[in-house]
């Protein structure tokens, strides 16, 4: 066993409000500056919809992650460190910024500074690639709320893969934020894929990073994130990616983007996890079984052999306490709420997400004691807008199971706390339906409802 | 260092070629490499890292917010580094809500976290500016008249230059200029206009106090010292839910947001919380948890369905036929096939449910008529003092109670200690059918409906009908009377056995009205959802005792019927006992920011402490008759009327209801007269009159008119006009086409004709030639070029949120915190603060010379919370001789020391120990807060006003702001606590006890956002620690509304209101714009164009116009204006996403381009709200002009239920109660238009 510590987030999608204050509050404090002007190392996108940038999911054209191959070993699924090196002035997998956006600005001088003439002053769109006056037709969030969604929303990869149809109409009608930053996985193919060495998995606390010295702006890197998270900064000709806030996180405050979430839905923790074991679990022949492999990499920082390996591998004292009141590690273990992104990608990111539950299709007034008892009406998994298959395509390679867990569990407990809140009862027999007591129920909502600042992070 | 890494499973990577190249490559740099080779560990802190941890660093961090009118006030960490600021994040340390609770940190939303891209961005004003053309001509001017008031006064006397530089009003042509030149020309236009025309021609519009209360106040101080009028901002916003006062006689009092949690059941009406709630949104997603049912009412798949249990999708404003079959499911499950205990107890107590009503004999019928009062009652009863103002109810034996707590207990000194909600051992029946000697004694009631098709060949008389539904009746006092619960059953169509008349036979008859099934109709809502919505709303309220909340907003309240809307929601919290409880009841959220310190803001901004009373007027009438988009309009006031009205609206318009109003005093209006109101009073001493004899005279003998009378008179033009803190132009000028014709004298986009000559207001004088370019001189004070600086005179560089001192406050939250300077204002900027004092200096030299010391007479109306409101009994609206403050507006002489004016503004006037500070009836006395203040702020060392108070800089404002309010000055608070328990014989002190030595200074408010105090101010509590909902105080404490009978009310009983047929709750469909005005019928067609309706609710990607320029959002949206579509609208015109189209009415045109989405529903689209035409918008195909605003589609629309005044609940306050600038019954076309767009 060799114990190491992964900062880690959880975002709960269940209380996103997409508003993308996060994503403003990341491009303000990091990358607000020329050479990365098309660049949201925190984004939020409209699900469904084609994401940033576009179709990223789509690894048959990007070729980002890893594949298992014949012999069961893990292969860059845009090919090995050789087929790298031979096509390294050429890499045909790279997104362009047609693919992000252009970014423009507008000559808002003209605002100030117009002549005496015949119109109202305006200031038209420019390009600040090439300061040329353009149209806007993409951005960094162009399907907001279903925006154009007749024209894009059958280029979600993800509706792509789905065997159900979803069809874009009012009635059917339906949609969900997720937000991303850098997944700072425990098997970042970003890393293996830089032939320069530039980027790495810091070994205190799992960041990955790119030496901004060492970056050769090969862009191997941006090609090999299967989530698009390295980006290419044209006026450094460096890689520059999420650095989960590691000037904040070393003394000790949350990332920008959790800070400010007003959603109040990301927590931050440290999860320690057995490095020795992350390439076995991310090689698992059957996808489905990578979200448990992934669970089973991750350690319990209160089993004893766990705390001695730990030391033993120099974690320090305070390290392993956090590990332990570490919100992300009991949303992850305890609860089980909480899923990776596309674990298929078998990077094993550390960015873990409670699905959310969703309006209910149809009026479900079939039983006819709804209106007596609004408490059935939560459980209605099964009639939920967004189809299951939807979120299981995101979070676990397809397999709803995993889904339907956790989303029954948040409606268990959305019941459960009814009880308490109007009628002053517990009802111990929802908390079994999902395999919960009252008081594991009670310590889940104080955690996603209550969520305390000390809390989260 | 970390140990090497052993892999006990197999190899995981690419293959032995390449293990052995990167085997080598391990030797050659630094760092750990997993054994298996897929990973390089290195140990952070390394130089290639500084970068990042460069960035990062700052210099200081410093406490400031955001003064938009977003009701937001989240409080802001600004980083500073070299000087500069580089971004901005939340606060995080508000006091804590409670264990049990989610917190308020973090507070803010994107848009706030875009903010310091203005402080550097290039749209930033960063020196005065003129136009070129008007500063030709006042240089050219000053060189022949060395005194600038001449100067100013040879320029807009001479029609030919004034017209040279009006009609290029917003063509571009902005040039530098200094403070001293464009202060010089600002004052003299003040001077020559207040000396020509009277200081009630200068308009000052500046909204939403509690978004920077010194920023606002600073400037509406100015304006009051000078005699000059404040527009309101939320009836003309729309914002005011005009059904508010109507209802609960108090402007808008909602709970905070972090009383959301506390209900079990919420109903998002009209209230896209995540876009336009977004630092609060969490509480409702969190609340779900918590086991909350959320409902979404919205006609499109909107942001906040994200979070609903249901989604319910009425067409869009019909609202209020769901929510009137859903109090048809609760007045009959809950108070006829059973009774509720809880709620029927609630509507004894807290209702006018119980109260009597006259019926009154109309034609063939009954209709329902007046309340009865005690002065309708035999004896004693009629002897008591405002026996007119005192209703009655009856006892369980039928015998009739006049109980405490109505409006003529509140004003009477013989009633002191009764005005309370007590009924001692009165238990009234709610029903006339509950009395034991009731015997089956019913009456025919004739009701009005207006929902019906217009019959062909009448669709000029609009679509209306009457029902005849029984009431049980009986006799008193000679007349026959039934309860107001009465007539909410036979109205809401809830039948009982042995009542006459048509009622549904059940909940899915659609045959009349009132029924799920009959809402269906109208909103295509299913019955079966509205029921079980109805059922569940109200077993939840009983259940947890009042935990059903209806969270509200522009959507269903910017229609022009939104106050008959709301009363239908209002019904249901209150019908369910949710009022007043934490957790229930309504939550309204648009544009509402509660300036908590509302006392001492008040003071500072009305400048009371000088003189009173200020002139404030209700902005939409004011820029109905400035803009003249009343020669447009021509709506007959009839077509709104009741089927069985009594044709009291005949053969008029709405705009002689205004006239009306204004006549009487209901509402103000300035300017007031057709004449200089300085003038008046010297005329009235040369005749040796009392002014007000003389103006009462002048009027009678016709030698005086209103100047609402004739608003093209260039007499009765407004002159000047300040705007600072806002964007007219750009945002909420409905009607903006009509304001660049006729108040600018520019280029516009109107397309509409002028009323036909049969179809003018007949009180009116109608000039042949409309006036083009009222006004002389638009002066606005920004940090950001907008449609309103662009097409203003001069504009003043405005300081950011960030660079100065203030207060903010919201109605969210019950924090007061501060604004604080992370920055001095840069370049030549100055804060709203600095330009008033030295505007305010320039003015008093000038007006040494050309003004002194005058007499200005101030017409005032009709003033809710004062003795004013019971100036029309029973609400009967009667031709009676004119006497000022009954049957006409107050008439009150104010001393205007000119050339002292500035040294006035910068000190503490002697009025407020004098007269005290009075909010919402109660009078404080403050002098031991005075003499602290002195010590604070210091006193004048010299002048006219040594020894008073300083109040020369911003700092000093808000101390004054804070020690002169309740909610920030414990003393203050137990001090008003202390009147009203004399008052209502109720105990109430004890609320704020626990604070009486709490006095927040601004030090306080900067360190931390500090909680308020209870107080008087407002109508709940936050003693030991609880939520603030409104009217706790009301319903724990028995302190009565401020309505006629003491309670909430259903029924309103105006002349007025039974003309219109409102008299109760009702559905009234959205206006029907081709019937009206020969727009396109919704939904009609042809190959290149499609009618739809047009909506406009508030954006993601901005706050009003602000934010919508800022390229972060602009980044993360489409970049410029688009409208959102329908496919299949899209389909029927050829346009595809990201199409350019032109969306036209006979108001104006808009270029923007489509968004197709599947979400939204047929026949309808979106322009999000106060799309500015700054950014990317192209020349127009259809005027040949710049693309308009969302305003650009829209008109002013006067409702005359809006208008009445002098009565009980409705009468007149600031902001509280007027015509809203309602903008959502519009109906556009849309094309697809060339792809080739041009921008010049």
């Amino acid at each position: 066993m060799k114990v190491m510590a992964q900062m880690s987030m959880v975002m709960n999608l269940d209380k996103c409000i997409g508003c993308h204050t996060c994503s403003v509050t990341c491009k303000q404090a990091w990358t607000n500056r020329t050479g990365v002007e098309y660049v949201w190392f925190n984004n939020v996108e409209t699900r469904p919809g084609v994401g940033y940038p576009r179709g990223y999911e789509n690894q048959e054209k990007w070729g980002g992650g890893w594949v298992r191959n014949k012999r069961g070993r893990l292969q860059l699924r845009s090919g090995g460190r050789l087929a790298k090196l031979a096509r390294i002035f050429s890499n045909p997998k790279l997104p362009e910024i047609d693919d992000y956006y252009e970014p423009w600005t507008y000559d808002y001088d003209m605002l100030v500074n117009a002549p005496s003439g015949d119109h109202t002053p305006v200031a038209r769109p420019k390009s600040l690639i090439t300061g040329k006056d353009m149209k806007v037709s993409w951005s960094a969030n162009w399907d907001d709320d279903l925006g154009g969604s007749i024209e894009t929303m059958h280029e979600d990869p993800i509706l792509q893969k789905m065997s159900e149809e979803v069809k874009a109409e009012f009635e059917q009608a339906f949609m969900f934020y997720l937000p991303r930053i850098c997944e700072h996985c425990l098997n970042p193919s970003c890393v293996a894929s830089c032939p320069s060495g530039a980027m790495y998995k810091r070994a205190e606390d799992g960041i990955v990073l790119v030496d901004q010295d060492a970056c050769r702006g090969w862009r191997m890197c941006v090609s090999g994130c299967p989530y698009k998270k390295v980006y290419f900064n044209h006026k450094t000709g460096k890689a520059e990616k999420c650095t989960m806030c590691y000037p904040r996180i070393e003394v000790g405050l949350p990332t920008v983007c959790s800070e400010t979430c007003v959603g109040r839905l990301r927590y931050l923790g440290l999860v320690l996890y057995d490095a020795d074991r992350v390439a076995e679990a991310a090689a698992v022949e059957d996808e489905h079984e990578l979200l448990d492999a992934q669970r089973s990499v991750l350690l319990d920082p209160h089993d004893p052999a766990v705390i001695e390996a730990a030391r033993e591998g120099g974690i320090p004292e305070d390290w392993i306490e956090a590990a332990q009141r570490s919100p992300v590690w009991r949303l992850i273990h305890d609860y089980k709420v909480a899923l990776p992104l596309h674990p298929e990608y078998r990077t094993m990111p550390m960015v873990w997400y409670i699905p959310p539950l969703s309006p209910v299709v149809d009026v479900v007034s079939g039983s006819g004691n709804d209106g007596e008892d609004a408490r059935t009406l939560f459980a209605a998994i099964d009639k939920l807008r967004i189809p299951i298959g939807y979120l299981a395509e995101l979070f676990t390679a397809g397999d709803v199971a995993p889904v339907d867990e956790s989303l029954r569990k948040l409606a268990a407990m959305r019941s459960y706390m009814r009880g308490i809140s109007i009628d002053d009862e517990r009802d111990e027999r929802i908390a079994q339906a999902v395999g919960m007591t009252g008081r594991e129920i009670e310590e889940m909502y104080r955690l996603l409802a209550i969520a305390k600042y000390e809390e989260r992070y | 260092m970390t140990p090497g890494i052993r892999t006990d499973g197999a190899p995981a990577t690419d293959g032995p070629l390449a293990d052995a190249l990167l085997n080598m490559g391990r030797f050659v740099r630094p760092g750990e490499t997993s054994e298996d080779l897929r990973s390089v560990f290195l140990q952070g802190g390394r130089s290639g890292d500084a970068f990042y941890r460069d960035r990062w660093s700052h210099d200081k961090v410093v406490r400031s917010t955001h003064g938009v009118n977003c009701t937001g006030s989240c409080s802001w960490k600004v980083y500073v580094k070299d000087g500069i600021i580089t971004w901005e994040a939340q606060q995080t340390d508000y006091p804590s809500v409670g264990p049990d609770s989610p917190e308020y940190e973090p507070r803010g939303c994107p848009r706030g976290a875009a903010f310091s891209w203005y402080t550097y961005s290039p749209t930033r004003v960063r020196y005065p500016y003129i136009r070129d053309t008007l500063a030709q001509l006042y240089r050219a001017a000053k060189a022949q008249h060395p005194d600038p008031v001449d100067a100013w006064a040879s320029i807009v006397e001479d029609p030919e230059k004034a017209a040279s530089y009006k009609r290029v009003r917003g063509k571009g042509g902005l040039v530098r200029t200094t403070w001293d030149e464009v202060m010089e020309v600002a004052a003299a236009a003040h001077v020559h206009t207040v000396k020509t025309y009277g200081p009630d021609r200068v308009a000052g519009f500046s909204p939403i106090p509690a978004m920077s209360m010194v920023s606002h106040g600073a400037g509406s101080r100015f304006m009051n010292l000078l005699g000059g009028t404040m527009l309101s901002f939320y009836d003309w916003y729309a914002d005011l839910p005009v059904a508010s006062p109507q209802v609960f006689g108090d402007q808008t009092d909602v709970p905070e947001s972090a009383d959301w949690w506390n209900a079990g059941y919420l109903i998002m009406w009209g209230s896209n919380v995540p876009v336009t709630r977004t630092p609060d949104a969490h509480f409702m997603a969190e609340a779900r948890y918590r086991g909350q049912k959320v409902i979404t009412v919205s006609p499109d798949y909107t942001d906040n369905t994200k979070f609903a249990d249901e989604w319910v999708a009425p067409h869009p404003g019909t609202d209020a036929a769901l929510a009137f079959a859903m109090g048809h499911v609760i007045l009959r499950e809950h108070f006829v096939q059973r009774r509720t205990t809880r709620f029927q107890d609630y509507m004894r107590r807290y209702t006018d449910a119980p109260f009597l009503v006259e019926l009154e004999q109309r034609g063939e019928g009954f209709v329902p008529g007046k309340f009865v009062t005690a002065s309708d009652l035999d004896g004693a009863a009629a002897e008591q003092a405002r026996a007119d103002f005192k209703p009655v109810l009856m006892d369980a034996a039928g015998a009739p109670v006049v109980p405490n707590g109505s409006l003529g207990h509140r004003f009477s000194p013989e009633d002191e200690g009764r005005w309370n909600l007590d009924l001692g051992g009165v238990v009234p029946p709610l029903s006339v059918a509950d009395l034991p000697q009731w015997t089956g004694e019913a009456a025919e009631l004739r009701l009005p409906r207006f929902d019906l098709d217009p019959e062909p060949g009448q669709e000029h008389a609009g679509g209306s009908g009457v029902v005849v539904r029984g009431v049980p009746v009986r006799t008193i006092a000679g007349k026959t009377v039934t309860t107001v619960f009465d007539l909410m059953l036979a109205q809401y169509g809830v039948s009982r056995p042995g009542l006459p008349g048509q009622w549904p036979a059940d909940y899915e008859d659609a045959s009349t009205p009132g029924t799920p099934a009959w809402q269906q109709e109208h909103t295509s809502v299913p019955a079966e959802q509205a029921i079980r919505i109805a059922r569940e709303f109200a077993d939840n309220a009983d259940r947890s005792g009042g935990r059903s909340m209806i969270l509200m907003g522009a959507g269903t309240n910017h229609w022009f019927h939104s106050d008959t809307i709301y009363r239908t929601f209002l019904a249901l919290t209150t019908m369910t006992g949710c009022q007043g409880v934490n957790g229930g009841g309504w939550a309204h959220y648009v544009g509402q920011e509660k300036v908590r310190p509302i006392t001492g803001y008040q003071q500072y901004a009305s400048a009371a402490d000088w003189g009173r009373p200020p002139r404030h007027t209700i902005g939409t009438a004011f820029f109905y008759l400035a803009t003249d988009q009343w020669r447009y309009d021509g709506l007959p006031a009839d077509q709104l009327s009741s089927p069985l009205g009594t044709g009291r609206f005949a053969g008029r318009t709405t705009a002689d209801c205004l006239v009306e109003s204004v006549q009487r005093g209901w509402m103000p209006s300035y300017p007031t007269f057709d004449r200089n109101p300085l003038d008046l009073v010297d005329e009235a001493d040369a005749v040796g009159k009392e002014p007000a004899a003389h103006v009462v005279d002048s009027l009678n003998e016709g030698t005086l008119r209103f100047a609402v009378e004739d608003p093209d008179d260039p007499a009765n033009f407004p002159r000047v006009m300040n705007i600072w803190r806002a964007n007219v132009l750009g945002s909420s000028g409905k009607g903006n086409e009509y304001f660049l014709k006729h108040l600018l004298g520019t280029d516009a986009a109107v397309r509409a004709s002028e009323a036909a000559p049969d179809a003018r207001p007949a009180s009116m004088t109608w000039r042949e030639k409309a006036p083009e370019g009222k006004l002389d001189l638009l002066m606005t004070a920004d940090f950001r070029m907008t449609s309103t600086t662009l097409f203003s005179d001069i504009v003043l560089p405005a300081a950011t949120w960030y660079e100065k001192h203030d207060l903010s406050s919201t109605d969210m939250h019950p924090f007061i915190h501060a604004f604080n300077p992370a920055i001095a204002p840069p370049w030549q900027t100055k804060t709203d603060f600095e330009t008033f004092r030295i505007l305010a200096e320039k003015f008093s030299e000038m007006a040494r010379t050309h003004l002194g010391v005058r007499r200005d007479l101030v017409a005032a109306p009709l003033q809710h919370d004062t003795p004013d409101a019971m100036a029309t009994p029973h609400g009967r609206v009667e031709d009676l001789p004119r006497v000022p403050g009954v049957t006409m507006p107050k008439l009150i002489v104010v001393e205007r020391d000119y050339p002292n004016l500035a040294e006035r503004w910068k000190a503490l006037g002697p009025l407020t120990e004098k007269l005290g500070l009075t909010t919402k009836g109660i009078t404080y006395h403050a002098e031991p807060e005075i003499e602290r203040l002195g010590r604070v702020n210091g006193t004048v060392t010299s002048g006219p006003y040594a020894g008073s108070v300083r109040l020369d800089s911003d700092k000093r404002a808000c101390e004054l702001i804070l020690a002169m309010s309740g909610t920030s000055n414990g003393r203050l608070a137990v001090q008003g606590f202390k009147a009203l328990e004399k008052h209502t014989g109720q105990e109430m002190a004890f609320l704020a006890d626990e604070h009486e030595g709490t006095h927040l200074s601004f030090t306080d408010v900067s360190v931390q956002p500090r909680s308020v105090i209870t107080s008087p101010e407002w109508s709940g509590s936050e003693h030991g620690g609880r939520r603030y909902t409104a009217f706790a105080i009301n319903v724990e404490h028995l302190k009565p509304w401020h309505t006629l009978t003491g309670r909430q009310h259903f029924y309103l009983d105006h002349d007025w209101m039974d003309e219109l047929g409102e008299t109760l709750p009702i559905y009234r469909p959205p206006l029907d714009m081709h019937r009206l005005f020969g727009d396109e019928i919704p939904g009609t067609s042809t190959a290149t164009e499609v009618a739809v309706r047009y909506l406009t609710p508030h954006s993601k990607w901005s706050i009003h116009s602000e934010y919508q320029d800022n390229l972060f959002m602009l980044s993360l949206s489409r970049g410029g204006p688009t409208i959102w579509m329908s496919p299949q609208d899209a389909a029927k015109i050829g346009v595809r996403d990201n199409d350019w189209i032109e969306s036209y009415n006979r108001n104006g045109v808009v270029v923007a381009r489509a968004n197709v989405s599947h979400r939204m529903p047929e026949g309808t689209v979106y322009m999000y709200h106060a799309k500015d035409r700054t950014v990317d918008v192209p020349l127009s195909e259809t005027s040949g002009l710049r693309g308009g605003i969302h305003n650009s589609l829209t008109r002013i629309l006067l409702k005359p239920s809006h208008l009445i005044g002098g009565y009980a609940q409705l009468a007149w306050a600031f902001n509280y109660l007027g015509p809203t600038g309602n903008q959502r019954d519009e109906v556009t076309t849309i094309r697809r238009r060339s792809q080739e767009v041009q921008y010049r």
